[in-house]
């Protein structure tokens, strides 16, 4: 394994299509919950705990080798938003693709001809990182600072936020994504022994009804 | 782990420019049409559906700032059925999912081919983004950048990879030159010096002549690419 492999996985600009999504950032603009740094870093902290702790240990657990099929049923299980879900498998569609041009594998490939419209983004991370030689302890990083560091750049564009102010509070979360990335490395070590039950399925329903009234908007900026 | 590229893939295709769909049959030549807001894009893809749609399969993918305009404005012509145009959310920057992160993309367009394919043709319209914006080769076989008389007729003169690399540099709203005060024999001197070999066409859409010439050129680039 190379270490730096980590470097490309989490790079911002793995053209896996992050991009054109802001993690719930673009509805809590409008609704007036984003609207300086400080806003920014609760949004964030609160993303992190809840959805990102579950695509963290999602992504564990692909990692180590847990069925990816089963994980995606429980992907699934713990996104109770509809419009998050299409968004969770189109994504994990584009990091497929990305995946199995740079780090190709069987077991990439036989996800890909099961899921050809996509599984969970998170499962599919584990899978590409599994593939890349790297393991559980990597995944989950890739996974949790994913959820902090979508909706920060977003706020930017969004808000013409001060670039250096978004960097900041990702930094500022450097504590909890250690904590959150420990948690879900646990759980996923759980799963094989206990089942995909151990995963966690903490959510945050604001993030839920808002990606629901987003996928209904007529003009935005962001797909999520 | 290996990073062998000649790995065979049995799920869909992983390699955005492979000529060959995974059932064996040879993809449609993909063509992009870059430029500047306003410039005339997707009136030129209206423009080229309507003189293509008799004789060619074809689809479009709209990569839109912020809304669906384009889509919606090509559904609303009728230029082809709905099922033959795709929108792809950009996250406001256009220029990002037709060169750096180009996966959107690739799954519309391979979305299209599974659902009403066999085709020859899809267009991919950039949403008007900057004159640095070109399309990945990953993504298109080749690309067009449309940009108009109205916008300044220094536009050419001041190149950027848009105008000097496009494979067509198409010069749009011709009729608008004699009000704009736009110089178009300077506007072709200009572009002939960044461009070289590379062809230009002057169209104006208004005109009796319309998108005939850059219809011609498209033709001869399927010709090419089904004889390849
Ligand atoms: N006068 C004139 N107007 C044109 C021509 N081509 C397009 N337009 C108009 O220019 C405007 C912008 O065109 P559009 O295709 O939406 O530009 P896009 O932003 O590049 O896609 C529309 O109102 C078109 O009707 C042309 O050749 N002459
Ligand atoms: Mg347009």
């Amino acid at each position: 394994m190379n270490r730096a492999t980590l470097l490309v996985l989490a790079d911002g600009r793995f053209p896996a299509g992050g991009h054109a999504h802001s993690g719930g950032a673009e509805a809590a603009v409008a609704a007036g919950r984003i609207k300086d740094a400080a806003d920014l870093a609760e949004f964030c902290r609160g993303r992190l705990h809840t959805s990102g702790l579950v695509a963290a240990a999602l992504a564990a657990a692909a990692a180590v080798g847990v069925d990816p099929l089963e994980l995606d049923e429980a992907a699934d299980a713990r996104t109770p938003s509809a419009a998050l879900r299409t968004a969770a498998r189109k994504l994990g569609r584009q990091m497929m693709r990305a995946a199995r041009a740079t780090w190709p594998s069987a077991e990439l490939d036989a996800l890909a001809s099961v899921r050809p419209k996509g599984a969970h983004q998170p499962v599919v991370l584990g899978l590409a990182a599994r593939s890349a030689g790297l393991g559980p302890e990597d995944a989950v990083y890739v996974a949790a600072y994913e959820s902090v560091s979508g909706p920060a750049t977003a706020v930017v564009r969004l808000l013409s936020l001060d670039p250096f102010d978004a960097t900041a509070v990702l930094a500022r979360l450097a504590p909890d994504l250690d904590r959150v990335a420990a948690d879900a490395a646990e759980c996923a070590r759980r799963v094989p022994i206990e089942g995909v039950d151990a995963l966690p399925a903490s959510s945050a329903p604001l993030l839920d009804i808002g990606a629901e009234a987003h996928a209904a908007w007529a003009v935005r900026l962001f797909a999520s | 782990m290996h990073l062998d590229h000649s790995h065979t893939h049995d799920g869909p295709a992983a390699v955005s420019a492979d000529a060959v769909r995974p059932d064996g049959r040879r993809r449609a030549l993909r063509v992009g049409l870059g430029g500047p807001v306003g410039s005339g894009k997707t009136a030129t893809v209206a423009a080229l559906c309507r003189a293509l749609r008799d004789e060619l399969s074809l689809a479009v993918v709209t990569n839109d700032i912020y809304t669906r305009e384009d889509a919606a404005f090509l559904l609303r012509e009728a230029v082809l059925p709905p099922e033959r145009i795709a929108a792809v959310e950009t996250g406001a920057c256009p220029h990002t999912a037709i060169r750096d992160d180009i996966s959107a993309n690739l799954e519309a367009v391979e979305d299209l081919e599974d659902e009403v394919g066999p085709l020859d043709l899809v267009l991919v319209e950039s949403g008007g983004d900057n004159l640095t914006a070109t399309f990945s080769r990953g993504l298109v076989d080749a690309q067009l950048f449309v940009i108009d008389v109205a916008g300044g007729d220094d536009i050419p003169r001041k190149g950027g990879p848009g105008v000097t690399t496009a494979d067509l540099l198409v010069v749009n709203k011709t009729d608008l030159a004699p009000y704009v005060g736009s110089d178009l024999q300077r506007m072709a001197r200009d572009a002939k010096a960044q461009r070289a070999e590379l062809p230009v066409v002057f169209q104006s859409l208004r005109s009796e002549e319309g998108v005939s010439e850059v219809a011609a050129w498209v033709r001869e680039r399927i010709a090419a690419w089904t004889a390849a």
